[in-house]
């Protein structure tokens, strides 16, 4: 790949929930911005540009990351799950997503996607979380609503259906 | 349409009407939203200095800039607007940039205006600004040096305002008490902080001298006039609207208002849309604040514990400007400032200074953290130094169950309440006595146990006059008398009789369009589904009043009453159609399940989508005055009446308890503080979604242990703000915050519709107080100052340090 | 907060980066996993010509190791060496460290080299190289030179690389027979940058002992086998040397005081992990 030009647009292009997608970007150019204003996937939120709040937080290429904190270039050839990417269909909720709804793990809803992309990255390498560990793994979202008591209990609650729902298949 | 059960909807914990957008990332917060073309995009130069003149600003460079359309700097503001409204009789002026000088490290300086915000950062690096540095005032108590240059010009000294309070006769009451019992408190400053910043999109049209703004602005809608006056502008040309989700805002985003002036003057100035989304960085350093208070609070008591008498001394920091509704969050609290407590007697001093630190404004509990702790600091002094049990002191000076309503000493009026019954429901179902039963075995290890406690009247609602507390009662005869709390509610029926909502109340996630839905819901016989609600806010099309907006917990109290109010209206106009249809007396009809039916004959029935879509196709056959095609109810409380001669004020309509007791450890190396167990009682009047009220207490809780244990808007002595970023200024995570044990007793309060009061706020007036009550009690000490540090805790267990010259001689 | 200007340049090869290193010197910053890089460019305080992203060299995102060493790669995450399953054996005191290093979602992006590059006074994973007296693997166009940890770490986010090099790999020694390890922090939060880290090696002749977060770069010390009050006086000793500062979040007291307690502890652990 040449070196691209800081002043110039570069053609950007990777997997985004399982399909193919482009666009151009400066070299400078956030991932957050690039996803949000340049492929119209609002569902990833801005809440501090520096890392901390997790709000931003994405699936690229099988680990959870702050988008934040990624150049939209670094994401050339990445394969990467948004929120957007989460639901089985439209209007259906995945079992994790069905939890937050259950036990009102969300309120203003603006750090609810960093959240649920880092669990669905969690819980899948990590059927069986104790609460303990959750909390540790959950220590890197800033949530000022819920006082984090329902995202805990939803997330418990997920991680025991989605082991049962193994069980059977 | 589903069918609705027998059971009511309001009190049940359905799942939020909200959540399926919101799960999918499919909600439409302001960032979130579609601009119009040819939008632009701005950015903001910010002060570096607490305190300095401008002596020039050179924009020629950031002009040529690439992208650059416009430059906006006070030359620009001053010419388009005026100054913003100031809530105190004093000559000083507020503007959203700074003008001739620098009051606060971030304050507005310019804004660029260019194609995208890239380009209008690029452009700030170019502003050269002449600076000529000020000594900065970062100590209330210094403000108060008469000799200190003031901040403001028409000023003569830092103090905007002085007002001295007398209720009873609390002179008499110090003199003949058995003891004097009294607190320093030294609250710091800090912020709720929503995880969505502000935003806004700002649109001119010179043709009728008329703004259009998209503001994530959740109210209160009294701020409105303030906008307008300042872009000089008639109210109706402001169209302020709001997007339909909001990214939390516990108060604070009240503070995007100075910016819709200011990005309205910057639309104007570029001739196209300007969006402006704050950062994270500007969001710390120039939001809003909650004030930081210096209060002096001393009691007059008997033996036995009880209070006689109140006597507060306020020192309220409001930062750089006075901007409105401040000085607000020192008079919030004034008619509950006797807390739970039947306290006669009260003398009140309040200062409001002026200091070189970000302006103060909205923040969650709004003066309760404030008045609060030192009110419960002050109790739990009474009980150790008349050696009594804290919780005796609580109890013996509560309110009496059989007052209610019951009128305070300034004025306020305790809807409803049980307080001692409240208080021993907690002690025996959170376990009270098996907790002190664990600080006495933690102690008999050594380990540094402690256990707090404390009562707190939630104060919602609020009187749209309490704010004039502030003036004398003459000068408030001159201003006219302001009062009240007009809450509004729009039921509509469609032509296929489907139901929608609206209500002036922007949701920052409390759910109101679910809450909304219940209850409306009820009202018809339908399921909450059935109801469609919209809830952002359009000054040119909506109802509203200045009373407006998300705010002061007075959704489920005064929306949710009002919606209910009516949807009873038009449920009363159809019942009267479906009696002439159905040949029974309306008191007969009845509304479940989707249909309409004649009591004891559910066979004699019409089908509700059909009866309320009667007036769309059939107007002919509805009596003249019964047309039921949509109400709006403006409904505001009596009991909120303007403060009195004697300055007496019901500043809020509901008053909901809270009793809260907690257990904690300080860890003997590190000073750190474990919450052990916490136990929160709240009487919020009728509970109308258990789930959501569940979320308002732990949410709260979480702030409460934040600003207990983690943050603070520090500044250096010199002015500099030293919390600039998520790493400096420290929020919970799950790892600390514990899960709180949270009781409920209900007496409904007899002044809303619903019978509900406000739930948000208590516990970031209860938690703070409650967790340094037990604090103290761990480690022995007569004063703390939040946050409590580590450090700070620490140097009250580690024995003080030998110098070093003394420890390497002996080695 | 959005960042100025650069160019972008994914290099292909490890000459490919260092040609532009030796073209740009400080104008060029190697990107990694950008945790610390990122923010610094979107608050402008970094403002570098051309970023190198050397994280598509297969060579650089490698763990290797024999019975004496372990070779970390520049393109190697922090989450994956936490993983690597030899972890543990291989070098207990990298093991007890890493989950301090921020949180799950930055040591998924985050990498170890990119940590040391950074040199933050408080961070984990220069201390525990000091600790461990590890190494740096530098190369430019010109050269490969291999510096020792304590000659890297040179002061508050300073060390020892030129304008034209770039950290390949750093290298850790292997867990040693006979030795204890052990690491302690402490943070206003978990997951914060430490106000005192301590990370303690014992071996049969005594004890080494580093402490981040206090000076401008994590410091060392090495005792013979001190207890009871000797052991406090150097660990006094130690902690007034570091010359503490107050801030935001502790006192210089305080630090010390940390300093003094949680050495203490890990001394005492790392020796009874040795026994």
């Amino acid at each position: 790949m040449p070196r691209m030009s800081a002043d110039a647009n570069h053609r950007i292009r990777f997997k985004l929930n399982g399909r193919m997608v482009e666009a151009d970007a400066e070299p400078r150019m956030l991932l957050t911005d690039f996803l949000r204003y340049n492929l119209a996937m609002t569902g990833t939120h801005v809440g501090c540009e520096h890392g901390v709040c997790g709000a931003c937080t994405i699936e690229i290429d099988g680990v959870p990351a702050r988008a934040c904190l990624t150049l939209a270039v670094q994401a050339d050839g990445a394969d990467i799950r948004t929120i957007e990417g989460l639901a089985p269909a439209p209007g259906r909720l995945s079992v994790l997503q069905e939890a937050f709804r259950r036990h009102h793990a969300l309120q203003c809803g603006f750090c609810t996607a960093g959240i649920l992309l880092s669990l669905e990255c969690y819980l899948r390498d990590n059927p069986s979380p104790d609460e303990a560990t959750l909390r540790d793994y959950l220590g890197g979202h800033l949530c000022r609503c819920t006082g984090y008591v329902t995202i805990i209990a939803a997330a418990l609650d997920a991680a025991e259906r989605l082991r049962d729902a193994n069980k059977d298949a | 349409m589903s069918k609705a059960g027998d059971k009511s909807w309001i009190g049940r914990s359905v799942e939020r009407i909200e959540d399926l957008t919101l799960l999918a990332g499919r909600g439409r917060y302001i960032d979130d939203i579609g601009v119009p073309p040819g939008t632009l995009h701005a950015a903001i130069l910010r002060s570096p200095h607490a305190h300095a003149e401008i002596r020039a600003i050179n924009t020629e460079a950031a002009r040529r800039a690439r992208g650059v359309v416009a430059i906006i700097t006070a030359a620009e503001v001053a010419k388009l607007s005026a100054s913003l409204v100031v809530g105190v009789k004093a000559p000083i002026e507020c503007w959203p940039i700074a003008v001739g000088r620098v009051r606060h490290v971030g304050e507005p300086v310019a804004v660029v205006v260019a194609g995208d915000r890239y380009l209008a950062e690029d452009a700030l690096e170019l502003i050269e600004v002449d600076y000529a540095p000020l000594p900065a005032i970062v100590d209330p108590l210094a403000a108060l040096d008469p000799q200190l240059p003031p901040l403001h010009e028409g000023l003569s000294s830092n103090i905007a305002s002085d007002r001295s309070f007398r209720y009873g006769d609390p002179q008499r009451e110090f003199a003949e008490a058995a003891r004097k019992v009294s607190v320093s408190i030294r609250y710091p400053r800090n912020s709720c902080t929503p995880i969505e910043t502000y935003g806004i999109v700002a649109v001119y049209d010179p043709a009728e001298d008329a703004y259009d703004v998209l503001a994530n602005f959740p109210g209160p809608f009294s701020l409105h006039p303030v906008m307008a006056r300042a872009l000089k502008v008639p109210g109706n040309r402001l169209r302020l609207r709001t997007p339909p989700d909001s990214g939390g805002s516990f108060g604070i985003k009240q503070g995007v208002f100075p910016y819709v002036v200011l990005m309205g003057v910057a639309a104007r100035v570029a001739g196209r849309p300007v969006k402006w989304v704050e950062d994270r960085l500007e969001h710390l350093c120039a939001s809003v604040s909650a004030t930081n208070r210096v209060t002096k609070l001393e009691a007059a008591v008997d033996a036995d514990g009880r209070v006689r008498a109140l006597s507060f001394d306020q020192i309220e920091d409001v930062g750089a400007h006075i901007r409105a509704p401040e000085p607000a969050t020192l008079y919030r609290m004034h008619g509950n400032l006797t807390g739970a407590y039947d306290i006669r007697h009260v003398a009140v001093r309040n200062r409001v200074v002026l200091t070189n630190k970000t302006p103060t404004g909205l923040n969650r509990g709004f003066g309760g953290p404030q008045m609060y702790y030192a009110l419960e600091r002050l109790m739990q002094r009474v009980a150790v130094e008349l050696k009594l049990d804290p919780i005796d002191v609580i109890r013996c000076n509560l309110v009496p169950t059989n007052a209610f309503p019951y009128q305070t000493a300034s004025g306020a009026l305790l809807d409803s309440g049980d307080y001692t019954r409240a208080l021993d429901v907690a002690l025996a179902d959170g376990g009270f006595a098996e907790l002190k039963k664990r600080r006495d075995a933690a102690r008999a290890q050594g380990r540094i146990y402690g256990i707090g406690c404390t009562a707190v009247v939630e104060p919602s609602v609020s009187n749209m006059g309490y704010i004039t507390t502030v003036l004398t009662a003459e000068e408030r005869r001159r201003a006219g008398a302001k009062n009240g709390a007009q809450a509004t509610a729009t039921v509509a029926f469609d032509p296929l009789g489907a139901v929608s909502v609206h209500t002036a109340s922007a949701p920052q996630g409390q759910g109101h369009r679910t809450v909304l839905a219940q209850i409306v819901a009820d009202a018809f016989g339908l399921a909450p589904n059935d109801i469609r609600t919209v809830s952002e806010i359009d000054t040119a099309r909506d109802a509203w009043s200045i009373a407006s907006g998300n705010y002061s917990s007075r959704f489920a109290a005064a929306v949710g009453g009002a919606a209910h109010l009516a949807a009873m209206r038009l449920k009363e106009k159809l019942a009267r159609t479906a009696a002439a249809q159905l040949n029974v007396p309306p008191a007969e009809i009845e509304f479940a399940g989707g249909r309409v039916h004649a009591r004891g004959n559910p066979d004699n029935s019409i089908s509700f989508a059909r009866l309320a879509a009667t007036s769309h196709w059939s107007p002919g056959v509805v009596a003249d005055d019964d047309q039921a095609l949509r109400e709006t109810v403006f409904w505001t409380p009596p009991e909120l009446s303007p403060p009195t001669e004697a300055d007496e004020v019901n500043s809020s309509l509901c008053h909901g308890f809270i009793f809260d007791f907690c257990g904690v450890e300080v860890d003997r190396v590190t000073g750190a503080v474990r919450v052990d167990k916490y136990v929160t009682m709240h009487d919020c009047g009728r509970v109308l979604h258990p789930g959501m009220v569940a979320g308002q207490i732990t949410g709260g809780f979480a702030q409460g242990i934040g600003a207990a244990l983690y943050e603070e808007f520090a500044y250096s002595p010199d002015g500099a703000f030293l919390a600039g970023t998520f790493a400096d200024y420290l929020l919970p995570t799950s790892t600390e915050v514990p899960v709180p044990v949270i009781l409920h007793v209900e007496t409904p309060s007899p002044f809303t519709p619903l019978g509900a009061k406000g739930v948000g706020e208590g516990n970031c007036m209860s938690t703070p107080v409650c967790l340094a009550n037990a604090v103290t009690d761990a480690l022995g000490l007569d004063a703390i100052d939040l946050p409590m540090t580590p450090a700070k805790l620490a140097a009250h267990i580690h024995p003080a340090e030998q110098a070093p010259n003394r420890a390497r001689g002996l080695s | 907060m959005k960042p100025a200007r650069f160019d972008y340049l994914r290099a292909g090869t490890l000459a490919e980066a260092h040609a532009t290193l030796a073209a740009e010197g400080e104008d060029a910053r190697v990107l990694a996993g950008g945790q610390s890089l990122v923010p610094m460019l979107s608050m402008r305080m970094a403002r570098p010509k051309v970023l190198i992203d050397i994280m598509h060299l297969p060579q650089l995102a490698k763990i290797e190791s024999d019975v004496n060493t372990i070779h970390i790669g520049a393109g190697v995450r922090q989450a994956k060496l936490l993983a690597w399953p030899e972890i543990h054996e291989r070098q207990p005191l990298l093991a007890a460290a890493l989950p301090w290093v921020g949180h799950a979602q930055t040591r998924s992006r985050g990498t170890i080299c990119g940590s040391v590059a950074h040199a933050d006074p408080s961070a984990e994973i220069p201390l525990v190289l000091l600790a461990l007296k590890g190494a740096i693997h530098l190369s430019s166009r010109q050269k490969q030179r291999r510096v020792s940890a304590i000659d890297f770490f040179t002061g508050m986010m300073s060390t020892a690389r030129n304008d034209d090099e770039l950290i390949e790999a750093v290298e850790a020694p292997c867990r040693a027979p006979g030795h204890g390890y052990a690491f302690r922090e402490f943070g206003r939060r978990h997951g914060d940058f430490a106000i005192v880290a301590c990370a303690a090696v014992a071996h049969a002749d005594g004890v080494r002992l580093a402490i981040g977060g206090v000076a401008d770069c994590p410091a060392v010390r090495d005792y013979p086998d001190l207890t009871g009050t000797a052991l406090d006086d150097a660990l006094d000793e130690f902690a007034w040397e570091l010359d503490a500062r107050d801030d935001l979040h502790a006192t210089e007291s305080f630090r010390r005081n940390l300093v003094r307690q949680l050495g203490r502890a890990a001394i005492e652990e790392a020796r009874r992990c040795r026994a």
